[in-house]
Order: C-alpha cells, then structure tokens, then sequence
C-alpha cells in the first residue's frame, strides 16, 4: 500500500496547505465549541433520536389517533441592553450586577422601548411570512411572582407586532423525508423576568432573600423577548422538534439570538391533545414544559401520545385534564406539575407608560430588503444545484456551515466537490477535534483552489489529506520506534531493510496520510542516530 | 432622601436616584428644604389617609388642609418655604390649592417628566407646583419643564419662556385682558355647590370683565360623566402601579415561610384602608368579564370629555370654574364617607382626563374659622398653553382687591 502512495506524488504547494487544515487557531476550542456543540446538537435527533422499542407502539396508536400540537417559543433577542431600560443583556453574569431602577420595579421607574427590539421583532416577522402590524402597542399582564418586579410583565396582548405567518420545513430523511408548512399565528414582543434560585445553590450572597427559601436574581428581568405561536399544525415528535429546529436556525441566520436551549435564549412549550381519528373537536390540550433540547420535545411529545391514548382505550379519557406537565429528563416521562383551574385572568389592559408602536412602510420595506437568504430559500437553491437532500440538509442546517459552502461555491469550485469535502473530511475533523466550522484555518478560498487542483489532477485527492508536519511525523516515528526496540537493534547492526518495517509501522499509525518522502527523510535520520 | 409616599409599606424607604424634576430643581440651585405630607399614594383629598399624621389647614387648626398634596399646600400657605412640589392625578394639587388659600399649577400632561413620581394613575399623574404667588409658581414650572428621555409619555413641545412673563402692575394698561375670551362653566355652578363658593366665583368673573375678558357661559355636557370615569381609570391604572409594593425587593417585608403569606401580610400591613379599596376597586374593574365593561368604557367616556372641553377652547382663550364644592372642612367630617370625599373632586377631574393645563389661585373668603376660608378660582386652558394661563393669572392676582392671602396663624406679613 505504501509503495502505490509514493507512486502518486507530485511536490507541489498545496501540501503545505494541509498543515494549516490542521492546526487549530486557537487553543480556546472549548470555549469557542459551544456553537460546534449546539450545532450538532440539533444533528442529533436526526441520527441518535430513540429507534425504541416504542416506536411500534407509538405506530399503532397513531392508526387510531391524531395527535394535534402547537408550540409556543421564547427567543431571548441578543441586543446589548434590555428591552426597556439600559441595563446591558449579558448571561451568566454575577447575581444582581445588571439592574437599575427601571428594570427592577423601583417606585417612579418608567419603561422606554429600545428600538432594536422593534426591529428584530419586524425581522423575525418578515422571516416567518407574517403580516406585520403597523400599528401595534404594548400591554401589561398582571400577576404576583417575586421574579416579576413590577408586578406584570410588559407584553403585547391583542395587538402583536406579527401575525398569520408560516415556514417551511423538510423532515429529516431517517424519518421519513418530505417537506411541511406549519403554520404561525403570532409573533409579539415582551420582557422576561428574572430568576428565582434556591438558597442552597451556592454562593448568591447579592441575591434577595424572599421568604427563606428562595432568591432572586434580576440580571434577566427586562431582558427582550419574541413569542412566536404556532398553529396547532404538528403531528408527531418529529414534526415538532423540526419546527423547534428550523426555529432556532431562522433566529440564528437573522442574528437576533443565540436560539440556545441550553443558556435559555430559546425556551419551547408544547401545547399537546389527541383525538380519534376522524374526529372534527380538539382533545383537552395538555402544556408541557422544562424541554432542554428538540431531542427531548419529541420523546416528550410521544410519551404523551402514548399515555393520553392509554387513557382513552381504557375509558378514562376525562382523567387528561388542562394542566401543565413537567417533562422529566431523567424518568423519561411527563409528571404534573400545575393544574390549570380556568384560564389564568392576568388583566390585561393597555400600557400607559408607553406610547403605539408605529412603523411606516419604508421602514418595513427597508428590513425587508436587508434579510439574510434564509434556510428554506437555501434549501431550495442548493436542491436546484443538483445536490441530495441529505446533502442539503446538512450544509444548509448550520448558518456557518452554509456561509462556508456559499463562499467555495463562490469561488468557482465544483458543487459536488466542496458539498463532499465539507460532508466527510472537515466534518469529520470537525467532531474528533471538537471545533466549530470557523475555527477550521483552511479558508473557503484555500479549499477552492485545492478543489480546483485536484480536478484538473494537478494533485490526487489523497494528497490533499496528508500530513505534512514534520513534527508530527517525528512524533509518530519516535513511538513506534520506542515500541519495537528489537528491531531497532537489528536494524542498527546492519538489517537496512527494516527501514521498510518501520516506514510501514508509521503508514499504519498514520492511518495513510503520512507523506511518504517526510515520513522516510526523518525516520532515515532517527534510525542512523547514535544512542 | 426617606420617600415614602405617606405609606408604611415604605416606611424605611430612600431611593437611589433622584425624580427628574428634583434633579432639575437642584441643577438650578433650588435648595429642597425638605419632605411634605401627603394622602397615602395619592388616594385622597384631604391628607388624613396619610399613614403618618394629618395635617392641619393654617387657616383653621382644626380643619383639612386638603389633599392628597395637602403638606406642600399647608407648607406655602404657612410660608415654611417659598415653593412646593405635588402631584395632581384628580385635583390634589388645585384642590389643597383653594382650601389653603395658594396658588396651585397643573401643567399639561406631558409638559413634566414623571420619571422619579412613584406613579398612582399613569394616564393621569402630573407634577404641579405650588406657589404663594402666581409668579413663583409659574416660575417653579418653567425650572421642571421639559422633555425627557426616561419618560415616554413626556412632551417633545418647546417649553416657552413663561418664567419671565410676569410684569409688575405699574406697567398694566387699564383693561389689560382686553379680549380674552373666559368660558364659564355652567355645570360647575349647578346644585351641591356651596352658595359661598358660588358668590366668590361669580365676583372673580366680573373681576375679569373689569379687566376686560369676555366673559359667557359654556356648556360642557359630558362633565357629569367625568366623576366615575375618573374613579374607574385611576383605580385600574392603580391597582396595577401598587403590584411592586410585595416586600420583595424593598419596603417592610413581612418575613413568612410561604409566599401567599408574604404577600397578604406584607401588603395587608403596609397599605391603609383607602389604598386597599381601590386596589379592590381597581382589580375587579380590568377583571376578565369587565375590563370592556368599566376601563374600555371610561376611556371612551374620556374621549367625549377631551372633545367637550376643544370644542369650548376653540371658543375661549381659557375656561373657569370654582376650584371645589366648598372650601376647607372639618377634619374626620368625611372621612367615613368616601363617596361624599369623592364627589368634591368633581371640578377637577375632567381636566385630568382631558390633560390639560390648569391654576388655582384664591379669588376670596367665605365663612368659618378665625378669619374666613379662602376659595380659589380654577382656569383651564388649551394643551401646553400654560403661559395664557399664567399670564391671566398672574394680572388677575395682582389686580385683586385686599392684601393678599396669609393665614391667620402667621404674624401680620404685609
């Protein structure tokens, strides 16, 4: 195998260019990875959700039953300040360091709207295909929480900023493939609240202390959010976390949040009920809550299915009552946590401290134009490129990724190449190194010209991927080397030939890619060296 | 500075920053001598909902000074400083204006920040100025006037030079209100109102017909609407600005193991009986079933009464009523009739509704106390149109027989 490889060599410049593939640009990976993490996160429904013994169950439930979903999705927007104060919008800072008077409910405190949430809020509407508003205003909705400083959240009740809107989505292929349109009722805005801690979670010496067993931590209070709803258009789990994912990729293609569920900048709330097949009213809808990732909301939502139905084949369908279930990471299941008595009356009225929300056509019409190509446009584009779905999905699923992928393209190089290199190779250095797509040194320009080159055979795609550091090679010979010291005698007392041996030893730690010529100069070298 | 909006559920409360208007006054110089009594968060007109102690009328030991900003009022009329700042939601800024004989200012809605005014109707709510003078109390506005970025609601309007408008006499022509156009409101000199009050009103008209104003009748046929609209309005708006008052995060907290507990007993001690019932009040009127009902519908009442009161200004330069029912009563004489405390807001709260700008300056005496009662003649004028107002005002005062009005409890200031 070696000796074929040596065969294929042309010196050339584009193997030093995969020294710099390799070489991270930091040694901060870990910190930079939340976003490689995130990003494969969202991967992972596709590819470890449960193939359970369930999922037969499951199946025959759904012959019998439709099970009729509906999302509600907070968005923590990432401005730099909060949504009606100047406080700045930053996580994990130190309990109670990011308040003032305003956001804390002080007595004389006024609310003033920043711009910026009017504006991601236009944005997020005009992505998700709503009619906006021109006019809309805000509203105060009522109830006592020590985590609500005021005493009512500011929101917007009958008036959102957005309304009767849908995406588009394509169902992953291991579950079946197609496209979806769910529909979106509305998309409003509001401040979140602040964090309630229990007083033996640590150190929070600056937190509140409410009623000896809980503090408060206001650094969020204020902070902006979106609401968006949707139509109770989903069918199953997966059709759920689809939607909850191609959410967070639209919030992070317009960059208006993180969309991440771990940190809390993207919280999902699954309205669920179940009905018989061919039956026009709705069931009695159960809420669910404490998702932390789309993997979750799916497994959630069947359990659900699946324990609603139980409920109906016995005849107990009136034990499933309005109420919100925590879903249970561990137990793997939906347990009670609140029974909704009514709906809760929060008296909502309009806000007095703050004038309508006015938008002029210009204005829309300038957002409009300034919008990102969004997932589903590119999609379809790169469909239209010729490339496969699964292909498509990937490189279109991760804004960088795609951003990547479009300058190649951009550069000239072949479709099909680029989609390829990005698929395998990168990806798969992606995931041993643990790094994010733009941490990788080799720049879209780099890749293209090697696309270029290995095209038109200037160099054999095998090439492209060798290692060329010195200092690696010597790393991996000097191990293999230690690991055979009767041959290295052997080989010292005249057995030339075992240089062979050692050559083949190294190829094999290299898994290949070692460069032939390096590979036996320093190995020349390290044998022939006196002790 | 301790604020504690004469409540005990903020009793031990200082603020960390400063009201707008204070930080102008102190940008300017102005030296703030100190706090005043008040009714508890506003919620009253006579200062004995004050959770702290009633104040007395300098006129009359014995009787209310008025309220809710029945300290500030007291406060000028006994010239324990030169000016003062209260607040005006329904009147109490004109209303303690008239019982203490002072000249009390409310500027248009917008026209002051509010941004540091711990809110009771935030529809409503203005800074007014008090002033023992028509002068002191224009120039008292013009310092804490002025748009502000922390208040959304706050006017973007010039603010006109209103501090320098106040001639002295000796340069007065003999009619020098020739032409000004005054409405008098026929509405406000209907039954229930006292015959005193009534005399005294109708001789300040004629005072500004020897001036030479216009004087005629108006008719404003919503104004009977106003009374209830008011009460819906500030109520709602209200219960829902008292919410922060929990003991979470400032005031007396009452410590409990639960926290319903906290709750109740925090707020059930901290607030008096006046700011509960309206809380009450105000909680079942934007209650699910009634908000269309009750707040829906006294906001369009609002709007009938904002287009009565442009129709009569773009027929008047100013209107004018009586400033009250009747001057200073008894204290305790209607404390357990709130209804009773309620009706004698009935000059003033349509002009809250409408957001217009509005003084009270005494315009005579009636019966009662050592040496009679001041009454005060309240004049309305169109929006952010104070200066029309401050100038009538100031040339009515100067011009007005006698010496002037200072309590008995004061030594002979001539």
């Amino acid at each position: 195998m070696s000796t074929t490889l040596f065969r294929t060599i042309q010196p050339n410049h584009f193997t030093l260019l995969t020294t710099a593939l390799l070489r991270t640009r930091t040694k901060t990976s870990r910190h930079i990875s939340v976003r490689c993490q995130t990003s494969t996160t969202t991967q992972q429904p596709r590819t470890s959700a449960p193939k359970n013994h369930g999922s037969n169950k499951l199946d025959e439930i759904l012959k019998d039953y439709e099970a009729v979903i509906g999302i509600e999705t907070h968005v923590q927007l990432s401005t730099s300040t909060k949504a009606f104060c100047s406080c700045p919008n930053s996580y994990g800072s130190h309990p109670n360091t990011s308040i003032c008077p305003v956001c804390m409910g002080l007595p004389g405190a006024l609310p003033v709207l920043s711009s910026k949430v009017v504006d991601f809020g236009v944005r997020l509407g005009l992505a998700l295909n709503c009619s906006l508003s021109l006019k809309s205003k805000f509203d105060r909705k009522q109830y006592f929480y020590p985590d609500l400083p005021k005493g009512y959240q500011i929101s917007q009740f009958d008036v959102p900023i957005a309304s009767g809107g849908y995406v588009d989505v394509d169902i992953p292929l291991e579950f079946g493939g197609g496209h979806r349109r769910f529909g979106i009722t509305r998309v409003h805005m509001e401040e979140d609240a602040g964090k309630l801690l229990h007083s033996d979670a640590g150190d929070y010496s600056q937190a509140m202390i409410v009623s000896k067993l809980d503090l408060v931590d206001l650094n969020r209070a204020g902070v902006p959010l979106l609401e968006i709803v949707s139509e109770p258009d989903m069918r199953s789990g997966v059709e759920a976390a689809e939607y909850g994912s191609e959410m967070q990729r639209i919030v992070r293609y317009l960059g208006v949040s993180n969309g991440n569920m771990q940190e809390g900048s993207l919280r999902c709330d699954v309205n669920i009920s179940i009905r018989p097949i061919g039956q026009a009213e709705f069931g009695t809808k159960v809420e669910i809550k404490n998702l932390n990732a789309f993997s979750a909301m799916s497994r959630a939502i069947d359990y659900e299915i699946t324990r609603q139905a139980l409920l109906y084949n016995q005849g107990q369908a009136d034990k499933i009552v309005t109420e919100t279930r925590l879903w249970d990471e561990g137990a793997q299941k939906t347990v009670t946590m609140r029974k909704k008595e009514g709906l809760a009356d929060y008296r909502y009225f309009p806000e007095p401290d703050l004038p309508e929300v006015i938008l002029t056509q210009e204005y829309v019409d300038s957002i409009r134009a300034s919008l990102p190509e969004l997932p589903e446009a590119k999609r379809r584009r790169y469909e239209a490129m010729g490339l496969g779905i699964q292909d498509v999905l990937f490189l279109a699923n991760d804004v960088s990724v795609a951003e990547y992928f479009d300058e190649v393209i951009g550069k000239g190089a072949d479709v099909k190449s680029a989609a390829n290199w990005l698929m395998s190779d990168i990806a798969a250095y992606l995931k041993n190194e643990e790094l994010s797509i733009s941490d990788v040194k080799l720049t879209p320009h780099e890749l293209a010209e090697l696309i270029a080159a290995i095209k038109d055979e200037t160099i054999s795609g095998k090439i492209g991927k060798q290692i060329t550091d010195p200092v690696e090679i010597e790393k991996m010979i000097m191990k293999v080397i230690s690991e055979s010291p009767k041959q290295l005698e052997q080989y010292r007392s005249g057995k030339t030939k075992l240089q062979g041996f050692f050559a083949g030893q190294v190829m094999k730690m290299s898994k290949g890619k070692a460069n032939p010529a390096l590979l036996n100069k320093i190995l020349l070298e390290k044998l022939n060296a006196k002790e | 500075m301790p604020s504690t909006a004469a409540s005990r559920i903020l009793e031990h409360y200082r603020p960390p920053f400063d009201a707008t208007a204070v930080k102008k006054i102190k940008e300017m110089g102005g030296i703030v001598v100190g706090k005043t009594n008040m009714d508890e968060f506003g919620m009253g007109s006579t200062t004995e909902a004050s959770a702290f102690q009633v104040t007395a009328n300098p006129w009359d030991l014995t009787r209310v000074p008025g309220g809710s900003s029945g300290g500030s009022a007291a406060a000028v009329a006994a010239r324990q400083c030169m000016v003062s700042l209260g607040s005006d939601t329904g009147g109490s800024v004109r209303q303690p204006a008239s019982f203490c004989g002072v000249v009390g200012l409310k500027p248009t809605y917008g026209r002051v920040s509010r941004f540091g005014l711990m809110a009771y109707a935030s529809s409503l709510d203005v800074i007014g100025c008090f002033g023992s003078t028509v002068a002191d109390a224009g120039m008292l506005l013009h310092a804490v006037s002025g748009y502000d970025r922390f208040d959304s609601t706050s006017s973007k309007q010039d603010v006109p030079e209103f501090d320098t408008q106040f001639l002295s006499m000796d340069s007065f022509e003999s009619k020098p209100l020739k032409g000004v156009r005054v409405g008098l409101i026929r509405e406000t000199l209907e039954e229930g109102v006292d015959s005193g009050v009534r005399s005294a009103t109708q001789e300040a008209a004629s005072h500004l017909e020897a001036l030479g104003c216009v004087v005629t009748e108006v008719s404003l046929p919503s104004f009977s609407l106003g009374l209830p609209a008011y009460y819906v309005i500030a109520s709602s708006e209200s219960s829902s600005n008292l919410s922060r008052y929990d003991g979470v995060r400032y005031g007396n907290q009452v410590m409990a193991d639960e926290l319903n507990k906290l709750y109740e007993c925090s707020r059930g001690q901290g607030f008096g009986g006046e700011v509960k019932m309206r809380i009450l009040m105000g909680t079942y009127a934007l209650s699910a079933g009634y908000y269309d009902a009750y707040y829906k519908r006294a906001q369009q009442v609002r709007t009938l009464i904002r287009k009565d009161f442009k129709a009569a200004l773009d027929h008047n330069d100013i209107l004018i009523s009586p400033a009250a029912p009747s001057a200073a009563y008894k204290i305790g004489e209607k404390k357990d009739d709130p209804l009773a405390m309620y009706a004698g807001d009935i000059m003033t709260v349509n002009v809250n509704l409408a957001g217009l700008p509005a003084i009270v300056l005494p315009c005579g005496l009636v019966e009662g106390g050592p040496s009679g009662l001041p009454v005060g003649l309240q004049m309305i004028g169109a929006a952010f149109d104070e200066e029309k107002l401050l100038k009538v005002g100031h040339i009515f005062e100067q011009t007005l027989k006698g010496s002037g009005f200072v309590p008995p409890t004061l030594p002979n200031v001539a």
